[in-house]
């Protein structure tokens, strides 16, 4: 606590919310609304670390992963997407389950405990592809956690199995995943769903196969894409659907605001990349308003080393891992690396005044330094 | 106690000792340095504009006696391939850089064996016809020729602002040290030398810059010694119209390799550049470093002490060479400032408005 900063967040009057955010208590949607529409940005950092630090206190965790994105074939393809291809495209492929263990066994020298796969919506991909693909990088690597397809791929599994989304589920537990990532979500509103990504299913399927996955007890983070034609109500009604679903089910580790890339996507004709205040104020935001999720995850993949390290300040207590081999950011021209290495995510985290946690995708402890 | 006593200092305008920088150095979060920062900048600058200049690097040549440790850019002169700008080079870049809007040429260039002075006035004299604000020659330059001519430096300073020398960029302070100097440029001139060489060029009238590149060698003390001397000597001249620090980019440079130095990370970037605004109470203007830093943390800068976005840089070899390529336009510098809640305003050299 500060009395300087405390008068400076008055005066730029964020007063009311600053004494809720010290009283936790909840925002509500108008106090979202002040907040995307202040143009101080170290006060919004600052409010958004009080939540930071009381949920987190200094860790800053993240995780050492490996990346597989199976196909880039896809019935959707989204506007603001760059990886999506059509079946016939001479950019779209497919990896074989071979291919995959190939991949998988390549690394078995490091110490990587989350496999993270997320796919096109593959129009003819049998059902068993995917429970294969699960059983293969167990046996490749016995004991990983497998972090794997959106709420928007398992929809389609269900669709191509022929059954209920819980029982599909109930047959991929089966096969080895182990949580779901938070893709897919984009904005929840129908109108930016019909302007961006109309063949994707809606909102409100994609928060119902997440509350599904909860009351199985598989964990899913939940992310929103921003930067593009969406509106600041829209934005919010966005974490407010996530924050209720989260109050009902407990089921999300974390939320993921992920900034759009515009480059060779339809939707990027005319649109800049996202500046530095708008993803630190995502995070910001993302972080005052989910006040019941337990991390906020700034991707350097999306947003660079330089403002996710940055964002340890601003509300985000994760910075993701080493990911390697990331293609959908990447194909929208995300100027990046591919991986960062365990060395540099550790010094960018102490840097920041911050403790590195490594951790595994349930957020339990294995290392601390 | 201490923090909320300097908070009290600060916010009432009021200058803070090399111990408090110091203190607030080890342990000020980056939030409070951004809030104190900001406070000083709002403090000289009250109105919402961010200025910047539409300019041009030339390096006249790449041939350079001095070998710093730091640097990637330079060839030594017993290498085939550095290279002296001809007149119709710097004639066709002076020409695209009018084009553009642009208003001054930032000239710098290696320590070359041999060329007389008579070369870099006559090169003054040829550029000044072109009708352009040449901001050119660091305090390493000057003392160079000086040596070379036998000359002092302030009658080199003195015929090369008849030649058409507008003002001296803050090039090659590095850090005003003289340890870390003699480790990392021991052919450099000295911090003292740096120094001397602005007093003169302020007592003759011409404005320059102060620069500082950090993260390598040397220790806080020694960024706060030389801060301290950059401060000492506005207070005596004003002469130095900003300040500009940025970190060392280590790739593909000697000192690196023999040193294992990582790149600063953008939090110690912007903690350093709050840092700069804090002390440097009499110096107006601080520059943001895209070039070192990108677009996304040059924004934010805007809210840790930088006033000013620097320079379109319509070229820029020494930092390219140490593998680091950002490029902005003007209309990309301007969306960034106004995203930012900003005036975006074109200046020239001395930070009139256009």
């Amino acid at each position: 606590m500060n009395a300087y900063m405390d008068a400076h967040i008055e005066q730029a009057g964020l007063g009311p919310i600053l004494e809720k955010v010290r009283a936790g208590k909840r925002l509500d949607l108008h106090d979202g609304a002040q907040l995307y529409g202040h143009s101080d940005i170290l006060a919004l950092g600052y409010l958004a670390n009080i939540v930071r630090e009381r949920i987190n206190g200094d860790k800053a965790y993240f995780i050492y992963n490996q990346h597989i994105n199976y196909s880039n074939i896809c019935i959707n393809l989204c506007k603001f997407c760059a990886f999506g291809r059509k079946r016939e495209d001479a950019l779209a492929y497919e990896m074989s389950i071979e291919e995959i263990r190939h991949k998988v066994r390549e690394r078995l020298d490091e110490p990587i405990t989350e496999v993270h796969v997320v796919g096109g919506v593959h129009p003819d991909l049998p059902f068993a592809y995917y429970t294969d693909m699960l059983r293969a990088i167990h046996e490749e690597r016995p004991g990983v956690h497998i972090q794997a397809f959106t709420c928007v791929e398992i929809h389609h599994l269900a669709k191509i199995a022929g059954k209920p989304v819980d029982t599909t589920l109930n047959l991929l537990m089966e096969a080895g995943l182990g949580s779901m990532p938070g893709g897919g979500a984009e904005v929840f509103s129908p109108r930016i769903r019909q302007l961006t990504c109309a063949d994707k299913i809606s909102g409100e399927e994609w928060l119902q196969v997440a509350k599904t996955a909860h009351n199985l007890g598989l964990k899913t983070n939940a992310t929103m894409l921003y930067g593009h034609i969406e509106s600041i109500e829209e934005r919010l009604d966005h974490l407010d659907a996530l924050r209720r679903l989260q109050d009902e089910s407990g089921g999300f580790l974390a939320f993921i605001p992920l900034a759009f890339h515009p480059k060779n996507t339809e939707l990027g004709v005319g649109h800049s990349n996202t500046t530095g205040i708008n993803d630190l104020k995502n995070i910001a935001v993302s972080r005052l308003m989910l006040d019941n999720f337990p991390h906020i995850k700034a991707y350097w993949v999306m947003i660079g080393p330089k403002i996710a390290q940055i964002a340890l300040a601003f509300g985000a207590d994760d910075l993701d891992g080493t990911v390697t081999e990331e293609r959908i950011t990447h194909m929208a021209g995300a100027e990046t690396e591919q991986a960062l290495g365990h060395k540099t995510l550790i010094r960018l985290i102490q840097e920041a005044g911050r403790q590195p946690v490594q951790r595994d995708t349930l957020y339990n402890v294995l290392e601390e330094y | 106690m201490a923090m909320q006593r300097l908070f009290r200092q600060i916010t009432a305008g009021e200058r803070i000792s090399g111990a408090d920088w110091l203190l607030l150095a080890k342990k000020a979060s980056l939030h409070e340095l951004g809030f104190l920062a900001h406070a000083v900048r709002q403090r000289l600058h009250p109105e919402a504009v961010v200025s910047y200049v539409i300019d041009r690097n030339i390096n006249y040549t790449d041939i350079c006696i001095s070998a710093c440790k730091f640097c990637a850019f330079f060839k030594a002169p017993d290498v085939p391939d550095g290279q002296v700008l001809s007149k119709e080079e710097l004639q066709e870049k002076i020409a695209e850089t009018k084009a553009l809007g642009g208003t001054q040429i930032l000239l710098q260039g290696g320590l070359h064996p041999d060329l007389p002075l008579a070369f870099y006035e006559d090169m003054l004299r040829f550029m000044k016809g072109e009708e352009i604000h040449v901001h050119g020659f660091s305090p390493p330059e000057i003392h160079h020729f000086a040596q070379l001519s036998g000359l002092n430096t302030r009658e080199v300073i003195r015929r090369l602002q008849v030649a058409g020398l507008d003002s001296i960029p803050g090039g090659g302070a590095e850090i005003l040290s003289n340890r870390v100097r003699q480790e990392m440029a021991p052919n450099k001139c000295d911090a003292d030398t740096w120094i001397r060489i602005m007093h003169e060029a302020h007592e003759l009238g011409l404005r320059t810059t102060a620069t500082m590149m950090f993260g390598h060698i040397e220790h806080l003390e020694e960024r706060l010694e030389h801060l301290q001397r950059v401060r000492a000597l506005q207070d005596k001249t004003g002469g130095f119209t900003a300040f500009i620090p940025w970190p060392f980019q280590p790739d593909h440079t000697p000192l690196a390799a023999t040193h294992c130095i990582e790149k600063t990370s953008a939090v110690q970037y912007l903690r350093m550049l709050a840092l700069s605004r804090i002390f440097l109470d009499n110096i107006a203007n601080i520059q943001a470093s895209w070039v070192t830093q990108g677009p996304k943390v040059a924004q934010l800068s805007l809210f840790f002490g930088a006033n000013d976005f620097g320079s379109t840089m319509i070229e820029e070899n020494v930092v390219a060479a140490a593998g680091v390529h950002f490029r902005l336009s003007e209309e990309e510098i301007r969306r960034l400032v106004q995203d930012a809640g900003f005036t975006p305003r074109q200046r020239l050299m001395d930070y009139t408005l256009l």
